[in-house]
């Protein structure tokens, strides 16, 4: 059984038909790439497959782990693995980032029956995922992405990421305006967490990233539609010559 | 409808028997007290006419007829306990009255005198009426307070004394058999650089249908330092008015903090000059409204002298029928150049039937001045809810996390942190309870 099983999704945001039935297998252990041109849907998918209630879905199915997931409201979702980095972070002044992980952290944990860490393990914990994406403490005592740089966000996403260790992780351009170091530490971070049991949906502009995480299956997303999918040398293909030739192959196919 | 003469007809009954009472009083004290009820006659109780009282319709305090509180203590102390915080000094007032068998000022120096307003009237009437005497009041509620002048606190902190900790003043109303008013008076003489944290706390018996109308004024010599936290917990049936009124001196140091949690019908008037040159003031509030409570903020802030600033951040959480009122003057005089005040008011509408009324009212006769105000008004932040969500966290814990981080910012402003702690612990338990209710409509628990 699959792990994500998309079929013929439809999803509207304000009146506005974004996606056109999507169609997409992932299994547990493998990492999908999604690219495609600006505003061809990528963003909607992940945040419709994370339940925000701003995307209706129209038509189609979504199965996760064998269960009905347009069924489940977006924290359920997170609380049973599905995590989503966020293309643009949300800031929120006042509340505290070591706080909140730690609360959404024992939720899911409370879920799961497992004891709910104090503060005291919360804090050891975090310090060595902290350290392992070089991620500044003193980010964990600020506000949640409030005043971060465009850079601090995105690690601080994949930080969220580590600490609470998803099953499916849909990353939306997480690579968008990191440095070339910052690159390598959030892929170093996601490549931690691969295995047999977990997977990743990476969307991304560039294929560079896939040096880095390497891609199982990488899809081109176009006018809300999945039009072409194949191996890792497609993101190249990309890379070379844009998305002009595929818009038609697609529309030809 | 009652006419306003015949509205006012038992509080006038009552004034009366109180003069009468009170016969024996200082000539000065009974002059004040007359001059009040003068003034009271003549302005009446407001009405929605009035430019400052539109939003508020206080016809059910009017239609109430409230007699004046009796001695009858019983139940303070339970009262005093569910708000008192360890402090260096607790000084309680039961029913208008200083109270010092519930009072511990042991904690002290000698450079600060704390006293009943009664007993320092009695020792120095001349004296403590000149100071009570501060003329030119349009505010009918601070005419009828010193109509009915006869007890509250008086505390004074010699020049350059440090008050270590904090003073916590509690405010008792006891339960009755029919409504009670009460009209505290506080003063409060911080002399030249001397400096002094209090907090007003106000309580009352549940269920209990009284007025408290509460009027503090302060004082700030040249270089003092006076920090006031007003925890407003009346009873859900009450009415609360009150007064604060600040004076402050050259280069003094002034700050409001004020979290109204109780009370039916809710109007706080606070009113700082800062009448020496390089004086501030915050003027930090959070309010809770919720069923059909009526909380109307009036601040007015007069920039009397150059090189002053003042800083205001007041913040709603309004549910289900709520009503608030929020109305921000500033005045800058001619003179008062160089000023730097700062205004902001935001409320977040927790229901569709909440409702705010919000008016800033800037008036700058100087040049070269920085003034800003803003308000917003709102609901929960959509974006910042679904963050919080996607991560995990259920709807009601995602929404009790950002309303935290809504009030926390005035919050953190409560220096002593056992206080701190123990407002917020009374804000959040409120909060609770009226979220609770909303959220059991909504089906989400
Ligand atoms: N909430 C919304 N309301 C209305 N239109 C929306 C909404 N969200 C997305 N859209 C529109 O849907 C289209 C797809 O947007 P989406 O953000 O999914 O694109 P994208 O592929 O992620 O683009 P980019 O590469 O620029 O991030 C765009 O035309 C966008 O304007
Ligand atoms: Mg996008």
């Amino acid at each position: 059984m699959a792990l994500l099983e998309v079929k013929n999704l439809t999803v509207r945001a304000e009146d506005k038909e974004i996606l056109r039935g999507i169609n997409l297998t992932v299994n547990a252990g493998e990492v999908h790439a999604i690219m495609g041109p600006n505003g061809s849907g990528k963003s909607t998918l992940a945040r419709a497959l994370a339940g925000h209630p701003g995307y209706e879905v129209t038509g189609g199915e979504v199965t996760y782990q064998g269960e009905d997931l347009l069924e489940l409201a977006a924290d359920a979702r997170a609380r049973k693995g599905l995590f989503m980095a966020f293309q643009y972070p949300v800031e929120i002044p006042g509340v505290n980032n070591a706080y909140f992980l730690k609360a959404a952290l024992n939720a899911k944990r409370k879920e799961a029956g497992l004891e709910e860490y104090d503060a005291m393990d919360f804090m050891t914990l975090v310090k060595e995922k902290a350290r392992l994406l070089q991620i500044d403490e003193t980010m964990l005592q600020r506000s949640v992405n409030e005043g971060f740089s465009g850079g601090e966000k995105k690690r601080n996403e994949i930080f969220h990421m580590a600490v609470l260790e998803p099953v499916l992780a849909v990353l939306d351009e997480t690579d968008s305006g990191l440095d070339i170091d910052a690159l390598k530490v959030v892929a170093e971070g996601v490549n931690a967490l691969r295995g047999p049991d977990r997977a990743f949906v990476v969307v991304t502009h560039y294929q560079r990233l896939l040096d880095y995480i390497v891609p199982d299956v990488v899809h081109v997303l176009s006018e809300g539609r999945i039009v072409r999918s194949g191996g890792r040398e497609l993101a190249l293909e990309l890379e070379a010559k844009g998305y002009g030739w595929l818009e038609t192959a697609g529309a030809g196919a | 409808m009652a006419t306003v003469a015949e509205r006012h007809e038992t509080l006038r009954a009552e004034q009366e028997r109180f003069a009468r009472a009170g016969s024996a009083a200082p000539a000065a004290l009974r002059a004040l007290r007359a001059a009040g009820a003068a003034r009271f006659d003549a302005l009446g109780l407001p009405t929605t006419r009035l430019e400052d009282w539109r939003f508020t319709n206080i016809a059910p305090i009017a239609a109430t007829g409230f007699r004046l509180a009796g001695e009858d203590a019983a139940g303070a102390p339970a009262l005093v306990d569910a708000v008192g915080v360890e402090a260096a000094a607790r000084v309680v007032v039961v029913n208008g009255r200083f109270a010092p068998a519930l009072s511990t000022l042991g904690g002290l120096a000698p450079h600060v005198r704390v006293q009943g307003l009664a007993a320092a009237l009695a020792a120095d009437p001349a004296a403590v009426t000149a100071r009570l005497d501060i003329p030119d009041t349009d505010h009918a509620f601070i005419a009828l307070n010193t109509s009915f002048l006869e007890d509250g606190l008086h505390i004074e902190v010699a020049p350059e004394a440090v008050v270590e900790g904090f003073v916590h003043l509690i405010y008792v109303t006891t339960a009755s058999d029919a409504p009670v008013m009460t009209h505290p008076r506080t003063l409060i003489v911080a002399g030249a650089r001397s400096r002094l944290r209090l907090a007003q706390s106000f309580v009352g018996a549940g269920g209990a249908v009284y007025l408290t109308n509460t009027v503090t004024d302060v004082m700030l010599g040249d270089g003092a330092f006076v920090d006031i936290v007003t925890d407003q917990r009346e009873a859900a049936t009450a009415f609360h008015v009150a007064a604060l009124r600040v004076d402050c001196g050259a280069a003094s140091e002034f700050h409001s903090r004020a979290f109204t949690l109780g009370g039916r019908i809710v109007r706080n008037d606070l009113l700082a000059r800062l009448g020496g040159e390089g004086a501030h003031v915050t003027l930090d509030g959070v309010y809770l409204g919720d069923d059909h409570q009526l909380i109307d903020n009036h601040t007015s802030i007069d920039h009397a002298m150059p090189h002053c600033t003042s800083h205001e951040l007041y913040k709603g959480i309004l549910d289900d029928h709520a009503r608030a009122v929020f109305n921000g003057r500033i005045v800058v005089r001619l003179d008062a150049q160089k000023t730097d005040a700062k205004q902001t008011n935001r409320a977040l509408l927790l229901a569709d039937t909440a409702q705010i009324n919000s008016n800033p009212q800037l008036e700058i006769f100087a040049d070269d001045v920085k003034c800003t105000h803003g308000a917003a008004v709102g609901q929960l932040d959509d974006e910042a809810m679904f963050y919080l969500q996607a991560r995990g966290l259920p709807y009601v814990e995602a929404r009790d996390m950002l309303l935290h981080a809504f009030a926390g910012e005035v919050l953190q402003g409560i220096a002593h942190a056992p206080l701190r702690a123990a407002v917020e612990a009374a804000l959040f338990e409120r909060l609770e309870r009226d979220l609770a209710r909303h959220d059991a409509v909504e089906g989400r628990r």
